[in-house]
């Protein structure tokens, strides 16, 4: 069954874009990222517009990570102090990315931008986990083993204002949650994705947190963050399509609750592995097409009259 | 907002009442339909326009959609990666091309006939917004047309026109799904010995029509309200979803 989209103008299969939203609200709800970093690269490729992508990408994440909070709420999984802090920085770095998206888009590097970000940001970072995690499993850590040799004292923990987050039984620098926010919020804004691959290891290895609080403390903020790029995006840009949005959640709050569900069989070590292979794939991929030649040098954008 | 629609519709039927052929008496031609109405459902469609001609001839149709400007990027590589280097602007560019005829274009009409029609698609008219030397511009007009043909906007070949014994002709043109939304003109050309004898235009309008137009309309003229929109209804769909989960 077709359906024309208002906003992208283009048809589409609604069943494909149903799976779509499922297959990746799966792998969001199993490793408690948004899955953004996989649905803009993949509607860009079924020919959505770049813009429209990143801007519908912003408000079907929102839904993804209302039911995703929802899971790890009962399951007392969510520091809403610590998700509150970060945020305030989100809404900071979203503004910016917002506008900064615009300024790119009108000299024509807003692509090459999307896809060098991708690269470096999920290359270096799922290099990074997939380090750590493998060394983790060769270590064959068991289940409740302590996670102190990770919590080294360093510069960042002589930052000053510091404010105690008894859920995570930290106490930290305020800058430390916000800063993260704000490169989470940057994130939203220029690729479409919640920087839930960034956040989480960044709460991880940065901030210290607990394992089991990092996927719903990190969906609580992806919820504000992409909220707020959403309506910006909607009310600026004009590039987010409530008919797409709604399709991709459909599928995507169904994936992600089995997804949810599922993680509770892995071990963290594991669905970092896990999660760390799929980002290198995406980034790999997107840095293959940068350096190879494409079929055309030429691109076309419309800048005045109907798209 | 669908007073400004069905205003617009109006406005292309009483073009209709009051347009008169050039040369009525040499060449008539009409379209199955003046107004494609994008719908929910759309996927694109077919128009069917047919004529007669009085004396004998050839005949040539030229489909334009509403003009845009274009920016068309060379990529070059730069240490390594591909990226968007040299620039140019082209204006006046139709957002839809297509041509339609019963001979090859080159065996009916000299260049500078067909130039001054814009009949095939290299007499397109394109402007240049920058003043660059000659190459230039035919290699960035050659990419032009080529990503319009990607994106199925420009015909990559000349459309048949069929004759149904000397006088009655027909042919059909195909609009893609994302046919940009506009007033469209189609003009037919009577073509004798390497000229034009008569010419016809005709308007067909492109107009989103129904739930996905008043979308359109919503979310290009209160943003904000369709963005909070959007987030609502997304916080919705996600509360539903997590509480049909616990329940079940």
């Amino acid at each position: 069954m077709q359906i024309y989209l208002p906003i992208a103008e283009m048809s589409v299969n609604v069943f494909w874009v149903l799976g779509l939203g499922a297959m990746v609200g799966f792998l969001s709800g199993l490793f408690g990222v948004g899955g953004g970093f996989l649905m803009t690269p993949l509607l860009i490729f079924i020919g959505v517009p770049p813009a429209v992508a990143v801007g519908t990408q912003a408000n079907q994440l929102v839904g993804a990570g209302v039911s995703g909070v929802m899971y790890h709420w009962r399951k007392r999984n969510v520091d809403v102090k610590l998700g509150l802090v970060m945020q305030a920085g989100g809404i900071v770095g979203t503004v910016l990315g917002v506008m900064l998206f615009g300024m790119l888009q009108r000299l024509g590097h807003i692509d090459l931008v999307i896809s060098l970000s991708y690269v470096i940001f999920l290359g270096g970072i799922s290099g990074l986990m997939l380090m750590e995690s493998v060394r983790a499993l060769f270590r064959g850590r068991r289940k409740g083993a302590t996670r102190g040799k990770l919590h080294h004292h360093t510069w960042l923990h002589g930052l000053p204002f510091k404010m105690r987050f008894p859920r995570s039984r930290l106490y930290i620098s305020v800058l430390l949650p916000v800063g993260i926010g704000f490169i989470g919020g940057v994130l939203v804004a220029i690729m479409g994705i919640g920087g839930g691959f960034l956040l989480v290891p960044a709460m991880i290895y940065i901030l210290g947190m607990p394992t089991t609080l990092v996927a719903g403390t990190s969906l609580l903020q992806i919820i504000l963050t992409t909220a707020v790029a959403a309506v910006l995006q909607a009310a600026t840009n004009h590039t987010v399509d409530i008919l797409l949005a709604m399709m991709l959640l459909i599928g995507g709050v169904l994936g992600a609750q089995l997804g949810s569900r599922a993680s509770g069989y892995l071990k963290g070590e594991q669905a970092r592995a896990l999660l760390a292979l799929t980002v290198l794939g995406v980034a790999v991929k997107l840095a293959v097409d940068l350096v190879l030649t494409p079929d055309d040098l030429y691109s076309i954008t419309t800048t005045a009259g109907p798209k | 907002m669908r007073a400004r629609r069905w205003g617009g519709a109006m406005a292309v039927l009483a073009l209709l009442a009051t347009w008169t052929p050039v040369r009525a008496q040499t060449l008539v031609a009409d379209l199955s339909s003046h107004l494609i109405a994008i719908t929910t459902g759309f996927t694109g469609t077919d128009v069917v326009l047919f004529g007669a001609i009085d004396q004998p001839g050839d005949v040539a149709v030229v489909i334009e959609g509403p003009e845009t400007s274009q920016t068309v990027r060379r990529k070059d590589r730069m240490a390594g990666i591909w990226i968007n280097n040299e620039t140019l602007k082209f204006s006046h560019v139709p957002g839809f091309y297509g041509v339609a005829s019963n001979k090859p274009l080159d065996a009916l009409l000299p260049p500078a006939v067909a130039q001054r029609h814009e009949i095939g698609l290299d007499h397109v008219r394109m402007l240049p917004r920058a003043d660059v030397d000659a190459a230039t511009v035919t290699e960035f007009r050659a990419a032009l047309i080529r990503n319009k043909q990607r994106e199925g906007l420009y015909g990559t070949e000349v459309g048949e026109v069929v004759f149904l014994g000397q006088r009655l002709f027909r042919t059909s043109i195909s609009f893609p799904a994302n046919v940009p939304i506009g007033l469209y003109t189609v003009s037919v050309y009577l073509i004798r010995d390497q000229d034009v004898v008569g010419a016809q235009t005709t308007p067909l309008a492109v107009s989103k029509i129904g739930f996905s137009a008043d979308i359109f309309d919503f979310a290009q003229h209160n943003g904000l309200v369709y963005g909070l929109l959007g987030v609502l209804l997304a916080v919705g769909a996600g509360w539903l979803a997590g509480s049909v989960f616990r329940k079940g």
